[in-house]
């Protein structure tokens, strides 16, 4: 009856005929058409029983519930501060959200977030017509010091932060930095200059060869002739829990065709907010 | 006299011109193709989903496709092409933007805009037709979410016979009728998003002609599809990945200066 007209894992282009029949079902980025599943975007064949998907290999961040991002602060307003998210959408963040801080009416706002500063913060709010709240309230979150930004591929995030967080914890260990990933695909990371250049081109290389497999031995032998430093690899127990939502998010991270559905968090992540991030151990 | 052999010595009448057709080709574009067809050169870059400014040409149910089609001051035969915009090249943006707009769906995207920028160094015929190709390979390489591609090819009649692909010296061709008619087709419907004629047919041979596009730009359509797959086989294998993805050292620059300077006059 029903056929997989594609193999796992493998790249499908738009329109390309996934799969003949109705004994399977279409996931997110593809569509039916008469009895057929097609591809609706570029993407990375992933079947599992009898739903079939596709995982984005490029695309700019949409703004989603729950994401923990970084921004930079684009305009101050009456009421808080504009954010830009490096995507086509902007995000409100008002001054309660900001702060726990009392902030007299009319204080100038630029004392606490100026034009330029960066943050990390938790998108609390998206509606249809993708206007953005966000909240700095919660462990981890807070306006970004000095260091460096860098720009990614969104949808190479994941891969960046590693299974079990193994991979952002492996470059922090060799170059000494400290890292922060938005799943908006911006990176900020701190440390001493050297360091930072190799954090940098780990990154990069994990953003160019995230298909090929073996890839944490690769950027682990990379980071050790880069420093001279033996790294143990091992993911510690502490972060257990946010590395199984760091897989799960994997799989979730893609969005149907239509785009209507936003997915909600169920109750447990909601609460371990930044601790998807590595952020520093405080 | 009739015409019995293609001037540029194409073998059959139904023959298209030597394809070539890569992605990734500019490097800070969100997404980027060039497609050559014989001596007609495409490039097209895509950028966004983005935001939309000014705020009235926001649609809030959908994002909106914009098309830029540019031929370079050199790309022309002979004579020097008065760079910047013309009603040619505003109505070819507007022909090759609604020919994209069936496959591509925007509706994620509210308010925002995806620009397309297709730049022609060189041409010889059928530039629209390579213009959409590229740019619906590009706009794949950008992960728009899309229905299908679209593939795109002239077809026509020079004199007495019906031809594929027309090239300038056909289209130019001065013993007989001609007629050009660039069409684009959606490979896995059938259905034609851009028919448009220049010259004379009869009802019959236009029926034909529009056969022998869907036939051929089946073709057109494997070339895009291969061209897709092939920016991912090197990381599959594993094998040489970074020869093949290294930064380009000239090309980076200029590439990315040109679509500056395009962006800028939007």
């Amino acid at each position: 009856m029903g056929e997989i007209t594609v193999e796992n894992k493998k790249i499908a282009v738009p329109g390309e005929i996934l799969a003949k029949g109705m004994d399977y079902l279409p996931g997110s980025g593809t569509y039916r058409e008469g009895e057929n599943i097609h591809a609706g975007k570029m993407g990375l064949v992933n079947i599992e029983g009898r739903a079939i998907k596709l995982i984005s290999l490029s695309g700019k961040y949409l703004p989603k519930r729950g994401d923990t991002i970084i921004g930079r602060v684009e305009d101050v307003a009456f009421s808080g501060w504009r954010v830009s998210m490096n995507c086509a959408y902007s995000a409100m963040l008002s001054i309660v959200e900001a702060t726990s801080e009392f902030i007299p009416k009319g204080a100038d706002l630029t004392k606490y977030l100026d034009v330029g500063d960066y943050i990390m913060a938790k998108i609390t709010n998206v509606t249809s017509q993708i206007l953005v709240d966000l909240t700095m309230k919660g462990p981890g979150l807070r306006k970004l010091g000095a260091g460096r930004i860098l720009e990614v591929n969104t949808n190479k995030v994941p891969r960046i932060i590693g299974k079990q967080g193994s991979m952002v914890s492996m470059i922090k260990q060799a170059t000494d930095c400290r890292i922060l990933v938005g799943q908006n695909g911006l990176i900020w990371i701190q440390g001493e200059p050297s360091g930072e250049l190799i954090a940098v081109d780990a990154i990069r290389k994990i953003e160019k060869e995230s298909h090929i497999s073996g890839l944490t031995d690769r950027i682990k032998e990379y980071l050790e002739g880069k420093t001279g430093k033996k790294i143990e690899i091992s993911a510690s127990t502490e972060n257990r829990e946010f590395q199984e939502e760091e897989d799960n998010r994997y799989q979730d991270s893609e969005r149907s065709f239509s785009g209507g559905e936003r997915r909600e968090f169920p109750g447990r992540r909601r609460f371990s907010g930044n601790r998807r991030f590595q952020g520093e151990r405080r | 006299m009739s015409y019995d052999k293609r001037l540029d010595g194409r073998k059959s009448f139904e023959d298209l011109r030597p394809i070539e057709a890569k992605t990734g080709v500019v490097k800070r574009a969100d997404g980027s193709a060039m497609f050559r067809i014989g001596r007609t050169m495409a490039y097209a870059t895509v950028y966004g989903p983005r935001d939309l400014y000014p705020k009235f040409l926001q649609n809030p149910s959908t994002g909106i496709l914009r098309c830029n089609y540019n031929m370079m001051p050199y790309s022309g035969r002979g004579e020097r092409v008065k760079p910047g915009g013309n009603r040619r090249a505003k109505e070819i943006s507007m022909v090759m933007e609604k020919a994209l707009l069936p496959v591509v769906d925007l509706s994620q995207f509210p308010n925002s805009v995806v620009d397309v920028f297709v730049e022609l160094p060189q041409t010889d015929a059928g530039s629209r037709c390579a213009g959409i190709c590229a740019a619906s390979i590009a706009l794949a390489d950008a992960g728009i979410p899309m229905k299908d591609l679209v593939s795109a090819v002239s077809v026509g009649r020079v004199d007495d016979k019906i031809v594929a692909d027309l090239d300038y010296q056909e289209e130019a061709y001065e013993n007989g009728p001609v007629a050009d008619i660039p069409v684009a087709v959606i490979p896995n419907s059938g259905k034609i998003s851009l028919l448009q004629m220049d010259g004379e047919i009869s009802k019959e041979d236009l029926r034909k002609c529009l056969e022998l596009a869907k036939k051929v730009c089946l073709q057109i359509y494997e070339v895009q599809k291969q061209t897709l797959k092939e920016k991912y086989t090197g990381f599959e294998s594993g094998a040489d990945e970074n020869e093949k993805f290294s930064e380009p050292e000239v090309p980076e620059q200029s590439g990315s200066e040109e679509m500056k300077g395009d962006y800028n006059a939007q």
